[in-house]
């Protein structure tokens, strides 16, 4: 075991990725001399080079496509996108390229891309830095979608993620980068396709992910010293969603707390409702509840901006609302 | 520059060959396979008309008549182990890169036997054998693509070329622009080809462009980049292999301004009500095809009854290809959702 930050554990998911396969690369503005926006890359560039280390233009339409084109023609990008704001710019590479040429091509030509991105609010970077628009993507087919909220799967996701033969996404929120924990030296290899039960309880259900994670613990932990069993989900996986863990945990609680940083309307936590619905509306004792970050663009001032987010009492009261 | 007498649609008169590398003594054996290759395109695209009408064909069908000679003077400029990333214009670049006729039309009927399963259509064309990586239908979006697979090269060190083809309208996307810097930027093997046919869709050049010299703009990110007549496929041809050499030696990325016309209108749903019909008549004067013929037959390069019996077996090809196609199968509804992500038994990939 070791002390590292979690920004630490993606920088040792990205050097060991390239040190497993000469396929595997990263580009993305700032990643190299800079080291990095959030400092993830920083030291890559001196150990890996300007060829596995690429500094690109401000241009995320291009080089997000041009990691589909490298992908194509057999190598492994990492495309790191700064924010997810900034991936609007590229989202045709992503939304008409990435997710659809697999099935434009009648099976052919898969993309095994790799793109991470950092996510969410909470350093005052206001309304074009801030937002959690993770939930848009998994609207879509053909991509994957994951949010490592701790630092085991910060550490473990990355490689699952490039050996997989389509287009990945990791959605990293900007307030872990600097959470501190163990981190046992060999933690490589996470699994990426199902959600994780994070702390056991039997009489609601709280569903998070990402940065919200923490705050829905924080929320179990003052709801049991009210004398209320919280269980609390990491769904990890967005896209596709382990509805199966959500679902069994809700038949045995029977009530629903959906945590999303992001915009209630229309949204993921919209998405993780409906399949409890679909699936055990028969074992729910109340309508599933949901705390989302208030519709407005995201504020600037500090307590503006802790306004807009989700918050342990906002999650402690909708689990009482469902009765418990 | 000659205005039409709208004003409106004003176009440039038709551009003279420019190459700076003349037009190189080719074997008249070869001149008459490219005459061959460009009535191949023009006959499939005719026959397409009329299974349009006859509703065999559905979706946008987008005709490069009028265009082949870009389309087989480039493809004629690469190796097999080169790649094309082309646009939705793009049946000819498919049938001069050497997919089959057969799965061409069954695609633009949306058979299991076409190039994309019926997955894509007439705008999605793909063929890994021929290193064809689609047909793509957004504007622009498949230039940053071609940048992503010369990189690919770059970094394996492969001496190949990716030829990316689009239309003008390209060129008013940022993408457009993103993709020629990123590619200069890192020296990367691609070829950009812009077929300029002077409408982007129903919007003359001048009407979208402030500068409607094109290859100018691509100079500006430090290509070498010229002007070509499009109309006349020799000096496509000879154009597109010196790019490509260059290219494939390492000299970065180069870009051709094919300057061509379609004599039909944008796709089937376009009444074409945006230029002078006087402006088409004057640019099929100048019809690649007809051009071509009259030059290899004053030779004698071109001899007695061989045109007929040329145009005799392609029309046996494309009937052959409707045949196919017409034969074709459905593919199961039960695989609708196959392909959306790899499955367990799709680990044979191009990319993989």
């Amino acid at each position: 075991m070791s002390k590292v930050t979690y920004r630490e554990a993606m920088r040792q998911a990205i050097r060991e990725a390239l040190q497993r396969d000469e396929r595997v690369f990263l580009m993305g503005e700032d990643v190299g001399r800079y080291g990095g926006c959030y400092a993830v890359s920083m030291g890559l560039l001196e150990e890996f080079g300007p060829e596995r280390i690429r500094d690109t233009p401000m241009s995320e339409s291009a080089f997000v496509g041009a990691g589909i084109g490298a992908a194509l023609g057999g190598l492994r990008p990492i495309v790191e996108i700064m924010t997810v704001n900034f991936s609007l710019l590229a989202l045709d590479q992503i939304v008409n390229n990435a997710a659809t040429l697999l099935y434009m091509s009648g099976g052919q030509f898969n993309v095994p891309l790799v793109i991470r991105m950092t996510t969410g609010a909470g350093r005052q970077l206001a309304a074009q830095h801030s937002h959690s628009l993770e939930g848009w993507y998994t609207h879509i087919p053909g991509i994957r979608v994951l949010a490592p909220a701790t630092l085991e799967d910060a550490r473990g996701m990355l490689w699952p993620a490039l050996c997989d033969p389509d287009p990945v996404f990791i959605f990293e929120h900007g307030t872990l980068y600097n959470v501190e924990g163990e981190l046992a030296d060999d933690a490589a290899g996470a699994d990426i396709t199902s959600a994780a039960i994070r702390r056991r309880g039997d009489e609601a259900t709280i569903i998070a992910y990402g940065g919200t994670l923490r705050t829905a613990l924080d929320a179990a932990e003052q709801l049991a010293r009210e004398g209320v069993s919280a269980e609390v989900i990491d769904l990890r996986s967005l896209r596709p969603l382990d509805t199966t863990t959500v679902v069994s945990s809700v038949v045995r609680t029977h009530r629903a707390v959906v945590v999303d940083e992001g915009w209630r309307t229309a949204s993921l936590s919209a998405e993780v409702s409906a399949r409890i619905t679909e699936e055990a509306f028969y074992d729910l004792d109340a309508p599933v509840g949901r705390v989302c970050s208030a519709e407005v663009p995201m504020p600037y001032a500090k307590h503006l901006e802790e306004a807009a987010l989700p918050k342990v009492p906002d999650i402690v009261d909708a689990v009482h609302a469902l009765g418990a | 520059m000659t205005e039409t007498q709208t004003g409106e649609n004003s176009v440039p008169a038709p551009a003279q060959p420019t190459s700076p590398y003349g037009v190189r003594d080719q074997t008249q054996e070869h001149r008459v396979h490219l005459l061959r290759e460009m009535l191949r395109v023009r006959r499939f695209e005719e026959r397409c008309v009329e299974l349009y009408s006859d509703t065999r064909i559905r979706g946008f069908l987008h005709l490069a008549i009028g265009e082949e000679a870009c389309a087989v003077g480039t493809m004629e400029a690469l190796t097999p182990d080169d790649a094309v990333v082309t646009t939705y214009r793009e049946h000819g670049h498919a049938l001069a890169r050497g997919i089959s006729m057969r799965s061409v039309m069954a695609e633009l009927e949306g058979k299991l036997e076409g190039c994309s399963r019926g997955r894509g259509g007439s705008m999605h064309l793909f063929d890994a054998t021929t290193r064809f990586y689609g047909g793509s239908a957004i504007v622009g979006g498949h230039l940053p693509l071609a940048v992503g697979l010369a990189l690919a090269d770059h970094m394996t060190r492969h001496h190949r070329v990716t030829a990316c083809i689009f239309g003008d309208g390209a060129v008013e996307e940022g993408e457009f622009h993103e993709s020629l810097n990123l590619a200069a930027l890192w020296h990367l093997p691609v070829l950009f080809c812009c077929e300029n046919n002077l409408y982007a869709m129903g919007t003359a050049i001048g009407r979208s462009e402030s500068e409607t010299d094109l290859s100018l703009k691509a100079a500006a990110y430090r290509l070498p980049s010229w002007e070509v007549d499009g109309m006349d496929v020799l000096a496509v041809e000879e154009a597109a292999r010196e790019a490509a050499e260059s290219v494939r030696e390492g000299g970065g990325p180069h870009f051709l301004e094919l300057r061509t016309y379609r004599f039909r209108a944008h796709s089937m749903y376009d009444p074409d009500r945006y230029r002078e019909k006087s402006e088409i008549e004057r640019w099929k004067e100048r019809d690649p095809i007809p051009g071509l013929v009259e030059q290899l037959t004053s030779t004698g390069a071109l001899g007695e009854g061989e045109l007929d019996r040329m145009e005799a077996d392609i029309a046996t090809e494309v009937d052959d290809a409707v045949a196919f196609a017409d034969a074709g199968t459905l593919e199961d509804v039960s695989d609708l959702e196959r392909f959306v992500t790899s499955g367990p038994d799709d680990s044979t990939r191009a990319s993989s």
